[in-house]
This record gives C-alpha cells, sequence and structure tokens, in this order.
C-alpha cells in the first residue's frame, strides 16, 4: 500500500473514532456498577414490562392504575419514595435500580430482579427521559450513613427518647401501630389517604430492609409522603440509636435489637404486651 | 460657542422629559380592590383539639382561610402582579418569613421572588412538618421540632405553591413565587397597589387560592396612577 493512502486512511479513520464519541457519551445514559444503560433499548423494555401500571406517558396513569391503592410512580413529576439523596433531590442511579430489583413493599410494585442486570439498567436510562427535571437537576449527593455503633440497651433507650422528642408518635402511634392522633387524617402528594407504616405488623419497609435503609429513610424522607426528612434535626450517632429502637417496635420481625431488648425486665413485659393486628400499611388499625 | 437657539431649545425639552421620565423616582401605579360576586361558603371553625398546644394559643377556634372576606365583599388574599410587561428581577437579598404558630401559617398567603431565600420557623411547642406540594419546582418535606434553627430554602421558577402541614391537616398556606418585584396581596379592604413602573402595557393577574385567576391589560404613560378592579365569582362550596 502507498504511503499516501496509508496516512489519509489513518486520518479517516481517526476523525470517524472522534465523530463518534458524543454519541458514545450521550448513550451511556445510567451507571450502576459496572453496567451501562442505555435508554433506547430501556424503552422496548418499559413498554413491555412497566407501562401497564406507570402509563404510556410515564405519569402513572396506566390501565392498571384505577384498581392500585398505592398507586404507580409518576416519572415525569420525577418525586421519589426511596432513594440515598436528600429530600427534594433526584435519586442516584444505583437508587433507581434498587428500587426495581426490591419492589416496594406492601404496594402492587414487585421485584424486577427476574430481569438481567442489562436490561433493569437499561430501564433505568429510560425513565430518566420521562421527566425534564433529569435534564436540569442533578441527582442528588447521597447521604453519608456512617458505620453502624455497637448495639447497647443504651442505645434503645435513647432512640425511645427520641421517637418522644421528634413526635414520631403523632403518626406512628405510641407503640409504632400506625395509630397516632394524625394517621387517620393524612394524605400524599396526591391528596390519596395513606396510612404511616406499622412497626408491629411488618418486617420489611418500603425502602428496604436492612438498618442502613431504615436509617436512610428517616434522614432523606419518603418524598410524595406525609414521612419527613429528619435530617436537620437528628444527629448522626442519634440516628443510630433510632434505628435500635424502631428495631424493638417490629415484634415480628427477630432482630438482634429486639432480642436484646427482650432479654431486659423492661422489654420482655413490653413485648409480651403488644397485640399483634392490622397489616403493615395500617389499614385496619382503629383511630 | 454659541448654540443654535432650536438646538438648545430641543436640548431643553429632551432635558425635562428625561428628568420626567428616569429621575422621577415613582414612574406610574396601578392600584384598584378585589371583590366578590355570589355568597361565598361559609368559613368553618378548625378543631384543634388533637394538638392542645394550638388549641389553647386560641380563645375562640380560628376559622378555615381558604375564602377570607371583608366588608363591601372585599376578598382578601388574593395576590396580584405584574404576569406580563415587565423584566424579569434578580432576587432581592433580604429572606421573606413564614411562622408557624398557633397551628397557622402566617402569613396564609406568602409572595416572594425566584430564588429570595424563603425562612420557616416553628414557634409552636409541637413538631410541625413543611412540605410544600409544587408541580414544578421540585417537592420536599422536612421535619422542624420546636426550638429548631429556621429552614431556608428557595425556588427557581415561578409558581403558586400550596404548603400543608402532614401532622396537622387542617394547617394550610400558599407560597407566590413570582418573577419580579411588582406584586401586592390584598388585606381586609381588597385594595391593592403596584406603583413604580415605567411607562408600558402591563398584563396585571390577581390569584386567589378557591376562586383562580383573572388578567387585565393596562397600560401606563407616565407617572399617572391607573384604577384596576378584579370581581371574583365566588363558590358556595
Amino acid at each position: 500500500m502507498r504511503t499516501g493512502n496509508m496516512k489519509s486512511m489513518r486520518l479517516f479513520l481517526a476523525i470517524l473514532a472522534i465523530s463518534m464519541l458524543p454519541a458514545l457519551a450521550a448513550a451511556q445514559e445510567s451507571r450502576v456498577g459496572k453496567w451501562s444503560g442505555h435508554a433506547e433499548a430501556g424503552k422496548q423494555l418499559y413498554f413491555r414490562y412497566c407501562w401497564g401500571c406507570h402509563g404510556f406517558r410515564g405519569d402513572g396513569n396506566g390501565e392498571n392504575a384505577p384498581y392500585l391503592n398505592i398507586l404507580p410512580r409518576n416519572f415525569v413529576a420525577a418525586t421519589f419514595k426511596c432513594r440515598s439523596t436528600p429530600t427534594g433531590t433526584l435519586p442516584t442511579d444505583d437508587d433507581l435500580y434498587n428500587a426495581i430489583d426490591r419492589g416496594f413493599n406492601n404496594s402492587n410494585m414487585p421485584s424486577w430482579i427476574v430481569l438481567p442486570d442489562q436490561n433493569r439498567v437499561d430501564l433505568i436510562a429510560f425513565i430518566k427521559t420521562l421527566s425534564p427535571r433529569w435534564k436540569t437537576d442533578k441527582a442528588g449527593t447521597p447521604i453519608t450513613v456512617p458505620p453502624e455503633p455497637k448495639l447497647t440497651i443504651a442505645s434503645i433507650k435513647h432512640g425511645q427518647e427520641l421517637f418522644q422528642k421528634l413526635e414520631c408518635w403523632k403518626c406512628h402511634g405510641q407503640e409504632g401501630y400506625g395509630d397516632g392522633p394524625s394517621a387517620s387524617t393524612l394524605t400524599d402528594s396526591n391528596d390519596q389517604p395513606i396510612r404511616p407504616y406499622n412497626f408491629a405488623a411488618g418486617s420489611r419497609f418500603k425502602c428496604g430492609a436492612t438498618n442502613q435503609d431504615l436509617y436512610k429513610i428517616f434522614i432523606t424522607g419518603v418524598d410524595g409522603t406525609p414521612m419527613p426528612s429528619f435530617a436537620d434535626v437528628v444527629k448522626p450517632e442519634e440516628a443510630w440509636d433510632l434505628v435500635h429502637f424502631l428495631r424493638t417496635l417490629q415484634v415480628t420481625h427477630k432482630s438482634p435489637e429486639l432480642a436484646l431488648w427482650e432479654s431486659t425486665t423492661e422489654g420482655a413485659e413490653q413485648v409480651a404486651s403488644k397485640k399483634i393486628y392490622g397489616t403493615p400499611t395500617g389499614s385496619g388499625i382503629k383511630q | 460657542m454659541r448654540m443654535n437657539p432650536i438646538h438648545a431649545a430641543g436640548l431643553a425639552v429632551l432635558a425635562a422629559w428625561a428628568i420626567v421620565m428616569y429621575a422621577a423616582p415613582n414612574g406610574g401605579t396601578i392600584s384598584g380592590t378585589v371583590t366578590y360576586e355570589g355568597t361565598p361558603a361559609k368559613a368553618k371553625p378548625i378543631d384543634m383539639s388533637k394538638e392542645p398546644s394550638c388549641a389553647k394559643q386560641h380563645a375562640t377556634p380560628i376559622s378555615t382561610e381558604t375564602v377570607v372576606t371583608g366588608a363591601n365583599n372585599a376578598l382578601e388574599n388574593v395576590v396580584v402582579y405584574v404576569s406580563a410587561g415587565a423584566p424579569d428581577q434578580g432576587a432581592p437579598s433580604q429572606p421573606v418569613k413564614v411562622d408557624q404558630k398557633g397551628c397557622q401559617y402566617i402569613p396564609h398567603v406568602l409572595a416572594f421572588q425566584v430564588n429570595q431565600t424563603l425562612e420557616i420557623t416553628n414557634d409552636d411547642q409541637t413538631s410541625h412538618n413543611i412540605h410544600p406540594l409544587p408541580k414544578v419546582n421540585r417537592e420536599w418535606n422536612k421535619s422542624q421540632p420546636p426550638g429548631s434553627p429556621p429552614i431556608t430554602d428557595k425556588y427557581d421558577k415561578a409558581e403558586f405553591i400550596p404548603v400543608k402541614c402532614n401532622i396537622h391537616p387542617w394547617m394550610h398556606g400558599n407560597f407566590a413565587v413570582l418573577k419580579n418585584s411588582h406584586f401586592a396581596i390584598t388585606e381586609g379592604g381588597g385594595n391593592f397597589a403596584l406603583p413604580n413602573l415605567p411607562p408600558g402595557k402591563y398584563t396585571i393577574a390577581a390569584w386567589h387560592e378557591s376562586y383562580g385567576d383573572q388578567t387585565q391589560e393596562v397600560t401606563i404613560s407616565g407617572s399617572e396612577t391607573k384604577s384596576v378592579n378584579f370581581v371574583f365569582k365566588a363558590k358556595s362550596y
């Protein structure tokens, strides 16, 4: 081959490669671990798996929506319940991925862990095209969850004080049954009636099942619902005390916190006296 | 060098006009009254028995504030503002404040500008959660126990935003986030005044949380006061 042709061939290839870079950058629209998701691929998956509830515009007005008690997420409004980011900010790709993985406890959103990882990241990339907010706002900065300190009775008792001081009982009730004085009038941001979590009847939360998830729930708030963020009013060490206490309210769920609490006389009496009734969403709870 | 007398006269006229237009501090004013016709629904007393610390702050229970009226059919809490004809303005540096006292938002309607700092305080002995419900701006929800520092935030888009407290379902407020500084909220007499308007053609809008919004076109040519009135149709429910 003649030198001249090689040169121009290399030049051509170089230009071709460079011109493709923007396309490559735009195509990588979601990133979770080693997976990259693309909205085009996600679009077909959405219209196969998701639109029946979430609607063809993604606004939560799917065919099934009128029959669902907890309404499907409105992706156009882009207010998300389960985040690791502060209240009012967009979730990270990881948050969205975890949400699809777990599903939403006590709602009609199932776990989509049956889909391959690539499908799930593609779906997330597509969901991010449904609202103009993703163009103007960046995802919030995830909160720092400090390492969990040692579980002690003192921690549980301090958490109990916080539960009183922060007035969690106003909605969740003194025993955490979800029957507090404000519980029966709660409405979500679409003016739909909603009940607070009933710790006694539940084992998993809307946004996960671990202590870290519980920590994140009350620090970031559950956007779109009455559950506010306590980020400005709870110090990180205190937040862990509250987590430990809340676990002792979950009397149907075996946890180290509950076991430790029951090993005390006071704790054993309290747990034994709890009547388990109602469902985690609070329906059936007498007001 | 002597100036041509015609030129001098022209300059004098120009100077006078400039003084009147730009040196005069006030510009034109648009003022008027907002009233209603028909029979509004009666305001109902609010039962605060679920929150004794607030109930005892009101010797007689307060009434719902979604429609507040005054003498001669005056309509209070109407936000009157310039919706077109004035340029967008940067936010003033001082914050606007809303307080929670007696389980009420004071004031019931707060008007401020895009990107102006909003400061929310809790003067009650109970926790409140501040839950503004925008559709265009981002929605957040924060707990504010008694004795906490003020919560500050701001909105970057113009919008009328209802505000509620989930713990106390009777608490309702409104934020009016506006693009310029020409706004007023009607009080007992239903009156409003929008001063300092340079000459131009303006669209004046009036918004009420229950009765909707209306607009009128007004032209200001100098420093006159133009009168504009709004009449809202009351709903009986």
